[in-house]
């Protein structure tokens, strides 16, 4: 019985980055040269280790989109982007990724959160472009830098603040932490700690969404599943054996790579043969894009042609923002090992500045108008910080409720009634 | 893990079919004629989680029968006239196995299968053959090799809707999962603060089989256990096999359901209704006075043959299938060691930190007033399995150990 899906041939499929474009795949496109593009501390490298990169083209399937951006950008009149509405939306998503985690790092430092807290300053614009595209019933699975994330998928800033807090009004009840945002409503499907192993899980919810409309019927469903993950990350078993299968069966899943350029102290281009990679897509059949990842509208571009092309059925993409992270790997890291003129100059590159910049030099926005939005959440926040200070820490009574789903797990006592129905049990002191 | 599963079954097939095995002992030597004890003639009761409770004592028929029948079965030597009058219906373990799962995809279409060679292959063990045939190539998945992935894979289905039974082909392979198994399957629903259930079955074969070597004789139930927020339970017959298949897919928890190589050709008449076996509790082999015997999966073979010496001896062994395996059944099993005061476990897994281990544990920490001997507990050595057949038996119980051991508790 032959169904699509047993077929094993499959092309790797062009990428056709705009439609109604007039640049993209008329003229074969180059990459840009690699030393513009990753800079500071890592150029001593690229300079000395030139035979690592190969510089060929690839006609159709990968492509350096910020080239195709900056000439499509210089040859029209000023055809915007975004409308005025999507703009604020925008910046509006960023500021508050950014205020909240300016918060985060000043709550950790007086004593409010704890463990291992780890910051997204600086990559906004990689969570902003992508995840504003989504609906709600599409999925988002992260890694433990899942703040903004969540915020981004729509997890209310109080519900994050509280959970950092350990507090029972936390979007996980205070059981999961910083590095375990979820959230059914959102669906944000985590949060994980170690590195590589959303990745799957990603992949499966992205089986499911293929599942129902093939075999439960539900024809219109058309939801996606974004993967974010790191450079380290793209080392890792994990991440090549689920390119594979999405590939295979086509999930509709897109696997975005949050480049940062380091993997707490190390260097990607220490840890990767081949430090690029968007080229990895193709040698498992789907597209591979390279963005440069701190200009959300860029990014933005090619996250509604991935996206549209995992709606319509037509497979993964994987796509590598180039970004840049402000702060160190997590609150605890003294971060030393990074040169201060790479950091500077993508401080300079900061993605808000950026889509400030471009919102008041088209007239989408004024000054005005920014600053309200800026104080609005600087509210959100506080409000949040109030919220889950005034929040109650789980009780006791918390501590095994949500070990099982059905509670009989937990078995038959000596007494021969389940030890859920002790009611030891529900005030979390039984022993169990 | 790119192994020759044919081999396996050529070697199943050539223990029920000749006597001539590498290894010694004339105990494992399996008479081709002899049926294994089902029902009719059995010595051991079978109590069922709806209560029912079916006698089959027949003193004469257990005198009659020869020692072992090692735990494969072989050709059953009822005759067709006097099967087809018997309510239910005849099958072997792996078929019980795919009736479960077949019973279940048809009743629920989000139950789907994910592993390697599940689909068109039928299954390394046959369990899923003729499945995809009939549910397409979505439902029953062929994976790449790549268990981690597939089985987060199954994890991220579940978290969305689906229920998937992911299989390893071989419980060993599972070691790749484990990052999956531990930190998603078991922890999600917790870490997630309850929102997300995980209703996985996990499942394959695993134990020790007939010269498979060292990786592919793994007991992972001992890994396992530790994980909090998973369910793990062992099948040992046709009966429970189906049982537990369908209880642990209608479960809402992450469930482990351990197979094992060499039982899949065990035969049984099971019912044809409907019926599932409650994944938290233990099943009660065979009634007695003398000795607690605790056992699972291909041990409760070993441990029947020994009590039919044991029997002979004069001993009357109490013998339960624990089949849970996580959680204890603390219930049967309490009420069993304060009959008899005195307790053997009989298990497959190594003697460091098995379900022996485990148990003795519990036992000891809830029952110890009630026991008159310290208990015992008989596992398989700290050992890679060996691939040579005698160095291989002696890693396992054999049923003259368990023998020697209750002659000793009863002391």
């Amino acid at each position: 019985m032959a169904t699509a899906f047993s077929a094993a041939k499959f092309s790797t499929q062009p990428f056709h980055l705009n439609p109604t474009s007039t640049t993209s795949h008329d003229s074969p496109l180059v990459f840009a040269n690699p030393t513009s593009q990753f800079l500071g501390s890592t150029r001593k490298l690229h300079l000395t280790s030139s035979s690592k990169f190969n510089l060929t083209r690839r006609s159709g399937t990968v492509v350096a989109v910020s080239d195709v951006v900056k000439q499509k950008k210089s040859k029209s009149a000023p055809t915007l982007l975004i409308t005025k509405e999507e703009g604020l939306e925008l910046y509006e998503d960023m500021i508050l990724g950014r205020a909240f985690e300016d918060m985060c790092a000043q709550m950790y430092y007086r004593g409010k959160m704890f463990g291992f807290v780890h910051l997204y300053n600086g990559q906004e614009a990689v969570s902003t472009g992508f995840i504003k595209l989504l609906k709600q019933q599409d999925s988002v699975v992260s890694t433990y830098r899942d703040h903004v994330h969540a915020l981004s998928k729509g997890v209310p800033a109080r519900a994050v603040m509280s959970e950092l807090f350990g507090k029972t009004t936390g979007c996980c009840r205070g059981q999961g932490g910083s590095m375990h945002m979820f959230s059914r409503e959102h669906n944000v499907l985590g949060g994980f700690a170690f590195i590589g192993e959303g990745i799957p899980v990603a992949t499966g919810a992205a089986f499911t969404s293929k599942y129902k409309r093939e075999v439960l019927k539900e024809a219109d469903c058309d939801h996606v599943t974004l993967a974010f993950f790191g450079d380290g990350t793209c080392n890792n078993g994990q991440f090549f054996e689920c390119l594979n299968m999405a590939a295979l069966w086509k999930l509709p899943i897109v696997f975005v790579v949050e480049n940062n350029l380091w993997a707490i102290g190390m260097s990607h281009l220490r840890a990767t043969s081949d430090p690029q990679i968007y080229k990895k897509g193709p040698a498992f059949g789907m597209p591979g894009i390279h963005v440069d990842g701190m200009d959300v509208l860029k990014v933005r571009e090619v996250a509604k042609e991935a996206i549209g092309r995992a709606r319509r059925g037509e497979g993964p993409t994987l796509v590598e923002c180039e970004t840049y992270r402000f702060r160190g790997h997590s609150l605890a890291d003294p971060d030393e090992l990074r040169d201060p003129a790479e950091k500077a100059h993508y401080a300079a590159r900061d993605p808000i500045t950026a889509l400030k910049k471009y919102l008041i030099e088209n007239s989408l926005a004024s000054e005005a108008e920014l600053k309200a939005i800026d104080k609005k959440i600087d509210e959100v926040v506080e409000d949040a910080v109030e919220f889950a200070d005034e929040s109650p820490v789980p009780a006791r009574s918390q501590l095994l409720e949500n070990v099982f789903a059905d509670p009989k797990g937990f078995g038959i006592g000596p007494d021969g009634r389940y030890r859920c129905e002790d009611p030891k049990f529900t005030e979390g002191t039984a022993h169990v | 893990m790119a192994t020759s599963f044919h081999g396996v079954g050529a070697a199943v097939a050539a223990l029920s079919s000749s006597p001539s095995n590498s290894f010694d002992s004339k105990k494992l030597l399996c008479s081709p004629r002899r049926s294994f004890p089902v029902r009719k003639g059995a010595s051991f009761v079978v109590a069922r989680s709806d209560g029912s409770v079916n006698f089959d004592l027949n003193p004469k028929a257990r005198r009659a029968q020869q020692l072992i029948v090692n735990a494969v079965a072989t050709k059953s030597d009822s005759s067709p006239a006097s099967s087809s009058s018997k309510p239910g219906h005849e099958l072997l373990l792996f078929e019980a196995l795919r009736e479960g799962l077949e019973e279940e995809m048809d009743r629920d279409p989000r139950v789907c299968v994910m592993g390697e060679d599940v689909g068109h292959y039928g299954g390394s063990y046959k369990v899923t053959r003729g499945l995809a045939e009939k549910f397409g190539d979505l439902r029953v998945l062929d994976t790449p090799i790549a268990e981690n992935s597939f089985t987060g894979m199954g994890i991220g289905a579940a978290m969305t809707g689906l229920r998937p039974v992911v299989e390893g082909m071989n419980m060993g392979f599972l070691l790749l999962a484990f990052n999956q198994i531990s930190n998603n399957c078991g922890m999600l629903h917790y870490t997630s603060g309850g929102q997300f259930t995980i209703p996985i079955v996990i499942r394959g074969p695993g134990g020790v089989g007939r010269q498979l070597g060292a990786e592919h004789s793994q007991r992972l139930e001992s890994y396992f256990q530790s994980i909090p927020g998973i369910q793990m339970v062992a099948c040992s017959t046709p009966y429970n096999a189906k049982g537990l298949m369908k209880a642990a897919i209608r479960s809402e928890n992450p469930v482990i359901l351990f197979e094992h190589v060499l039982l899949y050709n065990l035969k049984e008449r099971i019912p044809d209704e409907d019926y599932i076996c409650n994944l938290e509790e233990a099943e009660m082999v065979r009634p007695g006075e003398h000795v607690t015997i605790l056992t699972y999966s291909r041990m409760r073979y070993h441990v029947m043959q020994a009590a039919k010496t044991l029997v002979n001896k004069g001993y009357d062994p109490e013998v339960i299938d624990i089949r849970s395996l996580k959680p204890f059944d603390l219930h049967t099993i309490g009420n069993s060691v304060k009959k008899t005061h005195r307790v053997l476990i009989v298990e497959e897994c190594m003697r460091t930190g098995g379900i022996g281990a485990s148990l003795t544990a519990a036992v000891t920490e809830n029952f110890h007033d009630y026991l008159d001997a310290p208990i015992m507990c008989l596992s398989s050595q700290d050992v890679p399995t060996p691939y040579a057949g005698t160095l291989e038996e002696w890693t396992v119980v054999q049923p003259a150990q368990i023998v020697t051991a209750v002659e000793q508790l009863c002391k």
